[in-house]
């Protein structure tokens, strides 16, 4: 808790007024962008009785009390508001959009804050491919005057991993890694001895890959399909993920899928993303058996994907961490 | 034994590394949207003074180092040893050469210094910033030369070579920066 003498110091917004003027300008103009296209703007809770159970997020809890609570429950704050827009989806909803804060426990950083502004769409009858155009005009035409996107990249994983890391992420091993690393003079991780690939994968993308990027609109597609997440997977050899994730001037802003729609899959992912959180220590969470009442009385063709507004307010601007574009960081909320 | 989870990790914080005491210099928190959580962790060795970049898996827990730095006054050195004195307690400490390093060149008996002590033995010894000294050893003095230009060398009673301007003399107490090892004045008398 500040006392008087920090609120003194802090009580004014961390961000200039000219980046809260270009929030609004921005989420005007993506409001305008999706009406013209007739996405429709919903809106669904940030109070769950279910979460996520991606072992690699984590969910904020909190505890309702009040008429129809049966005294005190439970209640996660959710991380995205993905389930709720499939149930839409399933019920006939057709395409929709929402601005939303979502809520991440444990993350904190230049790029991360614990409560984030997210943009999450639906397009039905698009794909994974589609959706990554559809990022792109939208970037385009929404920063067209303030910071233009110029250049446009496309990897899939695959070729990203061999271009700016010379690993092939499909045939390598976590010492391969390790030994890469130390031929690369980057010390050995602490912690990292029972670490799945998935995470010595993701310490390439943070370390070596990343503040490479560059400038420009980076997209990367075909995921292992051990990170597929909520995405269908596509058959082939070896078989990826029909996701995508985007970079904005080195900076991860976007994550898309082509979305499962199978609920005997998605049950199962729930299933091992448990099994997982059990194995490394963490509490396993309760699936969301509304969404695969949902995707078991069908959800339509469709792909979506999550935008984080904050980031792309942080690099629209030229600024370099987030505190520099939201109004009051968490250590002034 | 204590110890850290990297969301304590920041600035200044003693941790133990691959068995050597450290001192965490910066702390950048990255992770991939849907991916493994790292600290990317800026850290000082407090035995070599060598300034390295780790990388630690968010939620892991390292040991604490039991490192403090408390103010002793300088005894004497036997040669292999420099001894230091807690003032208040009377309680001493050795410190070896390692130690010691490039402070020896400055210590006076008498003087504080501020040692870092590693599981109560010292780690570190950072002498005063400055120190008065007097030239046991260097060219007579050019009288009236107050130019400041070139200058010359003189050897201090610690053994320390600086470099002084042409009026100083033999038996003269100088003043010495022992951050930069420069000669700042002559001592007031």
């Amino acid at each position: 808790m500040a006392d008087q003498s920090q609120a003194d110091r802090d009580w004014r917004p961390s961000a200039p007024l000219a980046a809260l003027q270009l929030r609004a300008t921005l989420l005007a103009r993506i409001r305008a962008c999706f009406a013209r296209k007739h996405v429709m703007e919903v809106d669904t809770p940030a109070l769950s009785a279910a979460a996520t159970t991606d072992p690699a997020i984590h969910s904020l809890v909190t505890t309702w009390h009040g008429p129809g609570s049966d005294g005190a429950r439970r209640c996660y704050l959710h991380t995205s508001p993905e389930f709720p827009m499939k149930r839409l989806l399933a019920a006939g909803s057709g395409d929709i959009y929402q601005f939303c804060k979502v809520f991440r426990d444990e993350e904190r950083g230049d790029l991360h804050s614990p409560e984030f502004s997210l943009l999450e769409w639906y397009r039905t009858g698009f794909d994974h491919l589609d959706l990554m155009d559809e990022v792109e005009q939208l970037l385009t035409e929404i920063l067209a005057d303030i910071a233009p996107v110029r250049e446009v990249y496309h990897w899939t994983y695959r070729d990203l991993f061999m271009e700016f890391a010379g690993i092939d992420p499909f045939a390598v091993s976590a010492a391969d890694i390790a030994a890469e690393l130390q031929r690369n003079r980057i010390g050995l991780p602490v912690g990292m001895d029972d670490a799945p690939l998935d995470a010595w994968l993701d310490l390439v993308m943070t370390r070596v890959i990343e503040p490479r990027l560059g400038q420009g609109l980076v997209f990367v597609r075909d995921f292992p399909s051990s990170q597929a997440a909520l995405a269908r997977l596509r058959s082939g050899n070896p078989p990826v993920a029909a996701r995508f994730e985007a970079w904005l001037d080195g900076v991860e802003i976007a994550n898309g899928f082509h979305e499962l729609a199978d609920a005997g899959e998605q049950r199962q992912r729930f299933m091992n993303d448990n099994t997982r959180r059990r194995s490394t220590g963490l509490q396993p969470l309760p699936a969301d058996e509304r969404l695969l009442a949902a995707l078991q009385s069908g959800l339509p063709d469709c792909a979506g994907v999550a935008l984080g507004i904050d980031r792309l307010l942080m690099v629209a601007s030229g600024a370099r961490c987030l505190d520099e574009v939201l109004a009051f960081p968490v250590e002034r909320a | 034994m204590a110890s850290y989870s990297t969301n304590e990790f920041r600035g200044g914080l003693k941790i133990m590394l691959d068995g050597d005491p450290c001192a965490i210099i910066e702390n950048e928190f990255v992770k991939p949207g849907k991916g493994q959580a790292f600290n990317r962790v800026k850290i000082r060795n407090l035995k070599t003074d060598r300034v390295i970049e780790r990388t630690f898996k968010s939620g892991e827990s390292v040991e604490a180092a039991d490192v403090m730095d408390v103010d002793l006054q300088y005894l004497y050195s036997d040669g292999e040893f420099w001894h230091f004195m807690d003032p208040q307690t009377f309680e001493q400490q050795a410190a070896d050469a390692t130690a010691v390093g490039d402070a020896k060149r400055w210590l006076k008996e008498q003087d504080m210094c501020e040692v870092t002590l590693w599981n109560g033995t010292p780690l570190a010894v950072t002498p005063p910033n400055f120190v008065l000294l007097s030239v046991t050893e260097t060219d007579p003095g050019v009288r009236g030369d107050t130019s400041g230009g070139g200058g010359k060398p003189a050897t201090l009673e610690t053994g320390a070579v600086v470099r002084v301007p042409l009026f100083i003399d033999i038996g003269e107490v100088l003043k010495i920066d022992t951050r930069t090892g420069e000669y700042v004045g002559r001592a007031r008398e």
